[in-house]
Parts: structure tokens; C-alpha cells; sequence
């Protein structure tokens, strides 16, 4: 490798990105364009929720607890259902986002100082809404049954027997866990990383090859690796600079909290950056127009979105999906960014992970490389 | 005697298609061969596989010495090539373009500069140095092409149609240097669609579909043919092979229509 030539195409590739401002623009404000409306499609909280009542018992003590949830202005009794199907069918058709059942011996129970239970049924797949029900149900039921308990003791003094409580059973089908916009916000910096940088490279080889200079380039003797590695140095500045400016707004608007280490997050950060930068130069040895590099890289974004474990969790995917999210970079970033931003793990849990990724790192840069032939046939 | 270029039955093949067919040729150092035929024929091609950017399907060649198959890369170090389509980068300044061209062939620090200064004063550049190469007029990009091919003192340059689309004085100024190269002893493989270039160079070969079909100096070819005109020639080349009757010159068509 001649450190010359190599700077030469350093030089060269700042000088076309600092003259072609509207890409650059595009390269800094998309990411943070894309964090903010997938980071806000997944705060917004619902304002209210319609829920299904089956009510067993009929008393007004079952009416009472409908009524208090009513009066949170968060519930609305939109169904009364005859029956626990009934319930757990409007949950299951998105009709309802609560169930609540209330067994038929609630009041006596109640009255007689046990503790009565009642079933909530809750919809997880809307994680943020779920969380917010859970709590919510949580909190009245308790709310509940210290009223009854209040006015009880008014009423019989503190010599009458004591009135029992309510437990609430809630039960979160679904989306047990609710991953939501804390769970979200890290894999969303991971994917939006990666789709900009890839998208970066992806057409860097192909433009020259459009413009006919790849031809006169390769009738030098510059060789593929000064050529490769010369172009990915000034993206990978880029790619950098737009993971800081990604954390900068989850940090501030999303509230993000980094539990583990920031260096090593930098670290890792900026070799998956290298890594996305590299799968993008190989999409550029491969296409012949830039439409082309365009449609491949969506290609492997799309798929990466589902496989790497960004929306749904890998484990419960099927056998041949889940061993396809191992190929993906992603996969190990999002692992490795979760952990050190969630759980503030360190290096010794994220071992297999981090070395993953930089072994994908070199590899990818390896094939581009490679792959880069000084011919036109 | 000495040659720059040595092919024998080079042959390129895509898909079903010949583009070349079974051409040989030597090009003694220090000549200028003007390389002659129709679009499609397989100049560009032929000229592919020299620098080392095309393999061929079968024959073999040498350029300086060195095998086109497997010195490929050595090969590109000593030869200056300029493409049909402009291959400089438009957005960099003409000094931005030679910069480049001379770090990637390996000039670096007090010689850059004075190599710099000196090619841009051959090919008249100086006074647009700092303007972007895709602003300039066809001429001037042309002269800046050529600048870039010959910054590293390559002692074969190949210049594949440098003068198509170029104005008829920036075409004699661009041949001056041409010239003037040779002087100094470069070997030079031009091809061109103009028969007054054609005529000034040492030694033509005309292709036409991919087969060689005359090679030799101007006065060889004429003889050879009884004809005076290279461009008379060449169509009467056309016509044969092809059975297209071909109107002989522009007048002829111009009153033929009248
Ligand atoms: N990479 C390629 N694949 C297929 N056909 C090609 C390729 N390059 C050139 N050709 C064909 O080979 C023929 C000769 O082309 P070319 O050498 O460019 O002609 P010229 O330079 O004489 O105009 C043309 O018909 C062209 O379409
Ligand atoms: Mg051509």
C-alpha cells in the first residue's frame, strides 16, 4: 500500500463532499430526521383506551370499581360482554386494548374481608399503551381497596371486622416484556446509523463508474486497497459525526440514559460505523448504476429491520430466521448497544458480541476489496 | 527494430458478439499510429485490452515489453491513457485534477509542483487553473486530459477519439502537442474520425468490424488503393464489405436531394 496514492484519494473524496453541499445535508439531517419520527411514533402515549367489562357480579360494589376506572377520564367502558370469550376476543381483534373481568362474587367477598380478584386482560403489542394500562389497573385496584377499607372503618369503627381488598390479576398477552420507547431508542441509533452509511458508500463506486472516471482511474496503477480504504476515511468521519449528533437527541429529547460505559459505546459505535460504511462499498462493487446500488441497499436494510431483532426478539422467531439475524452486523450492535445503554453491562458480557463485530468489520472490508477488480470485463 | 506494441490474433469476445476479431499489429517507438474506423468497430476495445483493462479471449501481445495478460499492472505505470468518454473529475479544478493524477502515479513533493508547472504550460492551461474541469469548453478539457496522461513521463500514450466534438483550432493546437510528443521520442496510438488527423500521423490501421482491414504508412495505403483520399478510402471499405452504397461527398448528397 502506497501512503501517497492513499491520501491521494483521502484529498479527493473530501474535496467532492465538500463541494456537493445538498448530499452532505442530506447525510447530517436525515438521521436525525429519522430518529425523531420513529422515536415520537413510539412515545406518543394514547390518550385513552376502550375497554371491555364482563361483569359477573352486578353489585354495586362491581359497579363502583367500573366506575372509579371511568373516572380516571383514561378508561372507557366502551363494551359490557357476556362472557370471558367474549372479552378475550375483542382483545384479540384490537376492538379492545383492556378486558376486564369481575368475578360473580366480588361484593361478598369484599364485604366479608377476603380479598376478591379481578382479571385484566391487557393488549402488549401496543408496548407504550400497555405499560401505561398496566400500571394504571395496578394502581386504581389498589386505590380500590383502600377506599373500601376507609369507609368501612368509618362506618364500623375500628372494632368492626375489616373490609377486604381487591388484587387485580393483570395479564399482558402479546408483548409481555412491553419493549418500548427505552428499548427502542438504542436499536433505533443502531438502525438509523446504519441505514445512512450504507447508503453513503453504497453509490460512492458507482458514481465514478457512471461518470466514466472510474475508467480513466483504473488505468492507473492505484491499487484496490488504497482505492477503498482512501474512499470509506472521510464517511467513516461522517458516519461518526452523525452517530454524536443521533445520541445528542436521544439523550435530550428521548431522555436516553447511558447505564455503561459511553467509551466503549464510542468504540463500538464507530466500528459498526466501519462495518455499515464496508457492506456499502461492497453494494458499490456490485451495481453498475446507482439505481441499482439504491434498490440492493434497500434490499438489506429491509431485511435487517426484522432479522437483527430491532422489532420483534429474536428468540421467539422461527429456527432458519433466527440463524439468518447472525450474518447481520446489526444483530451484534444492537445487542451490544442495548446492553451498555440498558443494562450498563460490560466488555465481559458483550464478548461474543464485540467480536463478532469486528470480525464482520475486517471481513466486509476484506471482501470489498476483493471484490474491487481493476477491469471492465 | 523496436517496438512499443506487438499483438498477435488478439481476439475479444462478449457473450456471441466479436468484437475483435483475430487483429495483430507492431508499432515501431516514437511513431504515430492513427488507428481508423467506423463507431462500433472495435477501436476502444482493442485499445482495452492493451492497458490492460480487458482481457482477451485469445491471442497475446506486449506493450513496452511487458505481456498485456500478465504484466497488466506494471504495463499501467508506463503508459498514458485518455478515454473516449471524459474520465477527470468534474467537480476538482484543473490543478485539483493534475494534483491527483500526479500523487496516483506516485509524484510526490518538489517534483509534483515543477512537473505540474510544466505540463500545464505544454498544454496551455495555466490560465484556467483554478476553474473546474466541468465548466470548461470541449478543447480545454480535452488539453486537461492530456495533461493528466502525461504527467508521469509515460513513454507510450493512447488516446482513444481525443479530439471528437473539439473545435477545428483547438483540434490543431491539441495536435501540435501531439507532434511535439512524438519529437521527443513517445510512442503514440491515436484514433480519430478526422482524415486530415489521420494524415499526419506515420502509420494507419483501419478496422472495420472487428477485422484489420489495411494497416501501413499514409503513402502505403494510397498506393495500394490508386485512391489520394484517406476518406475515400475508408468508405470504399465500407462499401465493399457491407454492400452499402455510400455518397461520395457532401455536395453529392446536398444536390442529390435538390
Ligand atoms: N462490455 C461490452 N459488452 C458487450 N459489448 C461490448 C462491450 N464493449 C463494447 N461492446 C461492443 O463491441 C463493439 C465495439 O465497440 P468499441 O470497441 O467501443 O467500438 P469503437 O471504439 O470502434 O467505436 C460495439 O458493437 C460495442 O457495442
Ligand atoms: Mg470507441
Amino acid at each position: 500500500m502506497n501512503l501517497h496514492r492513499f491520501m491521494a484519494i483521502v484529498r479527493k473524496e473530501f474535496i467532492h463532499i465538500r463541494r456537493d453541499k445538498a448530499s452532505m445535508m442530506i447525510a447530517l439531517a436525515a438521521p436525525l430526521l429519522m430518529l425523531f419520527l420513529f422515536g415520537y411514533a413510539v412515545k406518543l402515549e394514547v390518550e385513552r383506551v376502550d375497554m371491555a367489562v364482563f361483569d359477573q357480579d352486578h353489585s354495586a360494589q362491581s359497579r363502583a370499581l367500573v366506575q372509579k376506572l371511568k373516572h380516571t377520564d383514561y378508561f372507557i367502558d366502551r363494551y359490557y360482554a357476556g362472557s370471558d370469550r367474549e372479552v378475550i376476543e375483542m382483545v384479540d381483534k384490537g376492538i379492545v386494548k383492556v378486558g376486564l373481568i369481575i368475578p360473580p362474587d366480588f361484593e361478598r367477598l369484599i364485604k366479608g374481608g377476603k380479598e376478591a380478584q379481578v382479571q385484566f386482560l391487557i393488549d402488549g403489542s401496543d408496548a407504550t399503551t400497555a405499560r401505561t394500562a398496566l400500571s394504571s389497573t395496578m394502581l386504581l385496584s389498589s386505590d380500590f381497596g383502600r377506599d373500601i377499607r376507609e369507609e368501612m372503618l368509618k362506618k364500623a369503627g375500628p372494632l368492626g371486622i375489616g373490609a377486604g381488598g381487591i388484587r387485580a390479576l393483570p395479564r399482558v398477552l402479546y408483548n409481555p416484556a412491553m419493549e418500548s420507547i427505552k428499548f427502542t431508542i438504542p436499536g433505533l441509533i443502531g438502525l438509523v446509523i446504519q441505514n445512512i452509511t450504507i447508503i453513503l458508500t453504497a453509490f460512492s463506486l458507482v458514481r465514478e463508474r457512471e461518470r466514466g472516471t472510474l475508467e480513466q482511474l483504473i488505468i492507473t496503477p492505484i491499487r484496490p486497497i488504497e482505492l477503498i480504504l482512501g474512499k470509506l476515511i472521510p464517511y467513516i468521519l461522517i458516519g461518526f459525526f452523525d452517530f454524536a449528533l443521533v445520541m445528542i437527541l436521544a439523550m435530550t429529547v428521548f431522555r436516553m440514559e447511558v447505564r455503561g460505559s459511553m467509551l466503549m459505546l464510542l468504540l463500538f459505535s464507530a466500528c459498526f460505523v466501519i462495518c455499515a460504511l464496508a457492506m456499502g462499498m461492497i453494494i458499490s462493487t456490485i451495481a453498475k448504476t446507482q439505481l441499482q446500488a439504491m434498490q440492493m441497499a434497500l434490499l438489506l436494510l429491509l431485511p435487517s429491520v426484522l432479522l437483527s431483532g430491532f422489532v420483534f426478539p429474536r428468540e421467539a422467531m422461527p429456527k432458519p430466521i433466527y440463524l439468518m439475524g447472525f450474518v447481520m452486523p446489526l444483530t451484534y450492535y444492537l445487542q451490544i448497544i442495548r446492553g451498555i445503554v440498558l443494562k450498563g453491562v460490560g466488555v465481559d458480557a458483550l464478548r461474543q458480541q464485540t467480536g463478532l463485530l469486528l470480525f464482520f468489520t475486517f471481513l466486509l472490508i476484506f471482501v470489498a476489496v476483493m471484490r474491487f477488480k481493476k477491469r471492465l470485463d | 527494430m523496436e517496438y512499443a506494441i506487438e499483438i498477435h490474433n488478439i481476439t475479444k469476445v462478449f457473450g456471441d458478439f466479436t468484437a475483435v476479431d483475430h487483429i495483430s499489429f507492431s508499432i515501431p517507438k516514437g511513431k504515430i499510429f492513427g488507428f481508423l474506423g467506423p463507431n462500433g468497430s472495435g477501436k476502444s476495445t482493442t485499445i482495452r485490452m492493451l492497458c490492460g483493462v480487458l482481457t482477451p479471449t485469445s491471442g497475446s501481445g506486449t506493450v513496452l515489453g511487458l505481456d498485456i495478460v500478465k504484466d497488466a499492472e506494471k504495463i499501467k505505470q508506463s503508459i498514458g491513457y485518455m478515454s473516449q468518454k471524459f474520465g477527470l473529475y468534474e467537480d476538482l479544478t484543473i490543478k485539483e485534477n493534475l494534483n491527483f493524477f500526479a500523487s496516483i502515479y506516485g509524484i510526490s513533493g518538489i517534483m509534483k509542483k515543477e512537473r505540474i508547472q510544466e505540463i500545464m504550460e505544454l498544454c496551455g492551461l495555466g490560465e484556467k487553473q483554478h476553474a473546474a474541469a466541468g465548466i470548461l469548453s470541449g478543447g480545454w478539457k480535452q488539453r486537461l486530459a492530456l495533461a493528466c496522461s502525461l504527467l508521469h513521463q509515460p513513454r507510450l500514450l493512447i488516446l482513444d477519439e481525443p479530439t471528437a466534438g473539439v473545435d477545428p483550432v483547438s483540434r490543431r493546437v491539441f495536435w501540435g502537442v501531439i507532434h511535439r510528443l512524438a519529437r521527443s521520442g513517445i510512442t503514440i496510438l491515436v484514433t480519430t474520425h478526422y482524415m486530415d488527423e489521420a494524415e499526419s500521423c506515420d502509420l494507419l490501421g483501419f478496422i472495420y468490424r472487428g477485422q484489420l482491414m489495411q494497416l501501413g504508412t499514409v503513402e502505403e495505403i494510397r498506393q495500394r488503393e490508386g485512391m489520394h483520399s484517406i476518406e475515400d478510402i475508408f468508405i470504399s471499405y465500407v462499401e465493399r464489405v457491407s454492400d452499402i452504397k455510400v455518397t461520395g461527398s457532401f455536395m453529392e448528397i446536398r444536390n442529390h436531394l435538390d
